[in-house]
């Protein structure tokens, strides 16, 4: 089999020879006229079509973008914020940085378009610390939209005005989570808030409605009104919509991030026939689809989804076509694109030390599941991997994260727990085996001490 | 008496008992009150909700409904509508309870919730509960007792943090026992209005430290102590003094200011160990200032006054210095209503004039009122004054320098700190009762020892005009008598009607003398106190500000 054709919407422009950052490239490429397109169309429309075109996040949960909208508060009086997450963290994922870097006016573009359709007078783009250079390219895009009227008072000489701003994060992967973010950006420690009562759609920034959405969700906003919803649908799967960015990391011959219409490629021919296939004299072991917290996917497991019909069918992991429904059928997330291949010279028990020494790290410290357990895990692996093994490790790791997945305040606890979940359930051989094997692989080699 | 408007009810469901509970509760109080202990270490009633600890994951559930319709979905099997039961736990501190809603609190899920988070909460916890000075009132004691699994799995290292940090002059913390529960900062921000505490780092590192540069010294400072869950922190004053097992608790009033913040006092063989706060939602919520805490010193201060000569003596050459005729009665706001009572009749059975004085302070619009009396109001019930009194008292000492007064009966107080001058003190005979002494014990012909607050029992009105009682918890210094015992024999002694000096005698007298204290006795006060009616004296323009649960009237007339 091979890959259908990639297609690029966002990433349209990304390592174009010529195309550059700046406004005048931008323009030049018909840049700003779906804006100057939306501010003469009601907000309420712009809702509508973003719903009907079945829009879903592209920051993780791939929650429904136009539903997101709709719970926003509009009649509180409070003034309603839009916050662009560009805190991109979740290790796998590099897609929001090409989209900033390289495009960033389109990113300006379909935050106006959103800011507009939701009557917002205050956006803010929350950068990760670690994108110094994104976060300067933002500052000066932000500043020529400025200059050509498109950000700011009186958006292209009407009387709407929305002015934006950066923020720039501390360095936490949990300011991603968008009561963290709130919180960062108000100010305080990145410690995500209670649901209830804190929706952000309802008391979000400020107290106020808040809407956050992901980079590469507001740029989609603007391909939505430039093709209309229907033409949009057309595009991916029934509930899948759009085109979806792969980041592949790890052991494929190309490495890298592709784009293509939302569950139209298969993991197969995505890692095959786009990436290459694995590296010479080694074999695929596994793959995690949608960043770190993902649940890992194991070569040779097979899954029985259902069909509309009632009838089922079985599905090896090249088979999953890379969409939102199915990966989550299989037991994983589509997440944030992030697809972390893992070929035979890996071994889980270590992969996983550096996934849970990632999220012990990471953990806001708020609330005591995900604050303990995350350590613990950790502490485990770490331990494992420095020659004091248990056979019951792998089982005692699992109840662990059992004990957080679902008890925290927010999704953190499921990140860190998936992980080890899904390896001590796919890989629980190798966990059990891990200092046997380990002392086989060093019998008569010499170790430095 | 104002009675609180009726709360509106629901009918929820708790473990498959139907009650009814005010609406708009959360889970956790709804439980409580029928009954059901939802554990929990971050909720703190008076405090915002925090949700962090996970501690008080229960079931939920709610009555199912047709999304197009809105009609109730009925369960065939049953009859009853149909319960959606969340599958995740929820957390019950910030789950409000709505009509019809379903709890259950000791399902298989809510124990292996409360297993899991006992069991997280313990594996960086030091096993130092024998020289934990929390040991014996530890939340996670108990609740590892009540709802842990009992055994360990954790082999790792624990996390090593500060031992002794001095968080301030009356706090200290142990970082190592710390559950990053957050009461304390919460405390800081919201009541104490000082938002000095917070946490670094993060994760399972994280800390619970002070702001760079500050400390936490504002007078409420002990109550984080006394909301902290575990040992993290501690009294400077109270730790490693006394096991809190060994402590008897008696209920008493805080006397440092017209509030009357409700206390306990904790004490052992005849000695205070601690006073801490005791819930009353009209008057304290559940806190009180720091200065008050310290008040117990004063049964051991060095100031105190010995008892010299019997009191029959002292008695004898009191009444007859007092029957001699020209007294002035300089009574006390510090003294309890029964002492004020029996003042009043013997200044009226003297025809003397009686006065009290006054101590003012700045207020600091929490639980230390500008008035620092804690019972001025007690003065104006029992007639002992008729309008608010003065810091100085320029009427007596003119009085005096006229040669009109011959002899003073003080109650407590040093009548060279209310502008008397120490000839004005010589010119006159002085009778002074009082706990402790100074210049004008010093100066009194005949001078009585008398008990502090701690060492008797009896009333005070405090600023809203709550009546409210206090209990002996030690026993009197040795050789010294009950302030009122001693005022009722006095008043027997000049002459005056007598009445029995034990409490119920003297609240029949009360009762029956007093129409505001009509009907009222002091066994059937209850623990937080009586609002009296205060009209006769809403004219008066009492000195305080507003306080938590105190608004002065004035400030109710323009609002």
């Amino acid at each position: 089999m091979s890959a259908p054709a990639e297609r690029r919407m966002i990433f349209k422009h990304i390592d174009e020879e010529g195309y550059s950052n700046d406004i005048d490239c931008y323009l030049k490429n018909g840049g700003y006229e779906i804006l100057k397109k939306a501010v003469t169309q009601k907000p309420e429309d712009i809702r509508d079509e973003v719903k009907k075109s079945g829009l879903r996040g592209r920051g993780g949960a791939g929650f429904s973008c136009g539903l997101k909208w709709s719970f926003v508060d509009r009649k509180s009086g409070k003034p309603i914020y839009l916050v662009v997450n560009a805190d991109e963290s979740e290790p796998g994922t590099f897609k929001d940085r090409y989209i900033i870097h390289q495009d960033p006016h389109q990113l300006i573009e379909g935050t106006m378009i959103s800011c507009f359709a939701n009557d917002v007078k205050q956006a803010y783009i929350y950068i990760r610390g670690e994108f110094p250079e994104g976060a300067r390219i933002l500052e000066q895009a932000i500043q020529e939209a400025r200059d050509k009227g498109f950000v700011g008072k009186n958006i292209l000489g009407t009387d709407y005005s929305c002015d934006m701003f950066i923020h720039r994060g501390a360095g936490a992967y949990i300011c991603g989570e968008e009561t963290g973010l709130i919180e960062s950006l108000e100010g305080k420690r990145a410690n995500p808030r209670i649901k209830p009562p804190y929706f952000p759609a309802v008391l979000g920034l400020y107290q106020c409605p808040t809407i956050v959405n992901n980079v590469e969700t507001l740029c989609h906003v603007k391909h939505i009104l430039e093709m209309g919803a229907d033409e949009y649908l057309k595009i991916g799967t029934p509930n899948n919509t759009g085109t979806r960015i792969f980041c592949v990391s790890g052991h494929v011959k190309k490495p890298g991030y592709y784009e293509y219409a939302c569950g139209e490629i298969t993991m197969g021919q995505l890692l095959y026939d786009v990436c290459g296939g694995p590296l010479d004299g080694r074999e695929f072991k596994a793959v995690i689809p949608g960043g770190s917290s993902a649940k890992v996917l194991r070569f040779g497991e097979k899954f029985t989804l259902k069909n509309k019909d009632g009838s089922t069918r079985e599905l090896g992991v090249e088979d999953i076509p890379l969409d939102f429904d199915t990966l989550a059928a299989c037991g994983t997330m589509g997440g944030s694109g992030g697809v972390i291949v893992m070929d035979d010279s890996v071994n889980m028990v270590e992969a996983l030390a550096n996934i849970n020494a990632f999220y012990a790290h990471e953990s806001c410290g708020q609330c005591t599941p995900c604050r303990e357990g995350s350590l613990w895990m950790k502490k485990i692996t770490s331990r494992m991997v420095h020659g004091e093994a248990r056979e019951e490790d792998g089982e005692l790791m699992k109840s662990v994260a059992d004990q957080i997945a679902g008890r925290t305040i927010c999704a953190f606890g499921e990140a860190c727990s998936w992980p080890t979940q899904s390896f001590v359930l796919k890989f629980g051989d190798e966990f059990k085996s891990y200092q046997d094997d380990k002392q086989k692989a060093s019998a008569g080699k010499l170790e430095l001490v | 008496m104002i009675q609180p408007a009726k709360p509106e009810l629901v009918t929820v469901n708790i473990d498959g008992q139907e009650v009814e509970v005010p609406k708009g509760i959360n889970v956790i109080e709804a439980a409580r009150m029928v009954g059901v202990d939802v554990p929990h270490y971050c909720y703190h009633p008076k405090l915002t909700i925090a949700g962090n600890c996970r501690m008080c994951l229960i079931e939920l559930g709610m009555p199912a409904v047709d999304r197009a319709t809105r009609e109730p979905i009925m369960d065939e099997a049953t009859g009853k509508q149909k319960i959606n039961w969340i599958p995740r736990p929820q957390i019950g501190c910030g789950t409000n309870v709505s009509p019809g809603m379903h709890i259950k609190t000791q399902s298989d899920m809510v124990k292996e919730c409360r297993e899991g988070v006992m069991e997280f909460l313990l594996i960086n916890h030091p096993l130092d509960c024998p020289i934990c000075d929390q040991a014996g009132e530890c939340k996670l004691q108990e609740q590892a007792t009540g709802y842990g699994r009992g055994y360990s799995r954790f082999i790792e290292q624990k996390n090593v943090k500060p031992k002794r940090t001095q968080l301030g002059p009356r706090v200290v913390l142990d970082d190592e026992r710390c559950v990053l529960c957050s009461r304390c900062i919460r405390f800081s921000q919201e009541v104490a209005k000082d938002d000095v505490l917070g946490f670094v780092d993060r994760g399972s590192y994280s800390t619970l430290t002070c702001y760079p540069g500050k400390e936490l010294a504002n007078n409420y400072s002990l109550n984080t102590v006394d909301i902290c869950p575990v040992g993290a922190l501690t009294s400077t004053d109270f730790r490693f003094k006394m096991r809190v097992w060994f402590l008897k608790q008696t209920n008493s009033i805080d006397t440092e200011s017209s509030v009357g913040a409700n206390t306990v006092v904790w004490s052992r063989e005849g000695v205070i160990y601690r006073i801490t706060p005791r819930q009353n939602d009209e008057v304290n919520d559940t806190w009180m200032a720091d200065s008050g805490r310290i008040l117990y010193k004063q049964v051991q201060s060095d100031d105190r006054l010995l008892p010299a000569g019997s009191l029959a003596d002292n008695l004898a050459a009191a009444s007859a210095l007092l029957k001699d005729g020209g007294v002035a009665v300089v009574g006390s706001g510090r003294s309890s209503v029964e002492e004020q009572f029996f003042t009043a009749r013997i200044a009226k059975q003297l025809e003397a004039k009686s006065c009290i004085v006054a101590r003012h302070g700045e207020g600091d619009g929490i639980l230390v009122s500008a008035d620092r009396n804690p019972n001025t109001r007690g003065a104006l019930v029992t007639g002992l004054i008729t309008g608010l009194p003065a810091t100085e008292l320029t009427e007596l000492a003119a009085d005096i320098d006229a040669g009109a007064v011959k002899t003073v009966l003080v109650v407590g107080e040093d009548l060279t700190a209310a502008g008397l001058s120490a000839d004005q003190l010589a010119k006159v005979n002085i009778v002074y009762l009082g706990f402790h002494a100074n210049a004008t014990s010093a100066a009194a012909k005949v001078s009585i020892a008398g008990l502090t607050v701690f060492e008797k029992s009896g009333t005070y009105i405090n600023q809203q005009f709550r009546l409210q009682k206090f209990a002996s918890a030690v026993p009197g210094l040795a050789g010294a008598t009950d302030d009122r015992v001693v005022l009722a024999q006095l008043l027997a002694a000049v002459g005056g009607e007598t009445t029995g000096s034990d409490l119920a005698s003297v609240w029949s007298a009360l009762s029956r003398e007093i129409s505001v204290l009509d009907g009222l006795a002091y066994a059937q006060l209850p623990d937080t106190g009586l609002l009296l009616d205060s009209t006769a004296w809403s004219g008066l323009a009492f000195p305080e500000g507003e306080t938590l649960h105190y608004q002065p009237a004035t400030a109710e007339a323009t609002a």
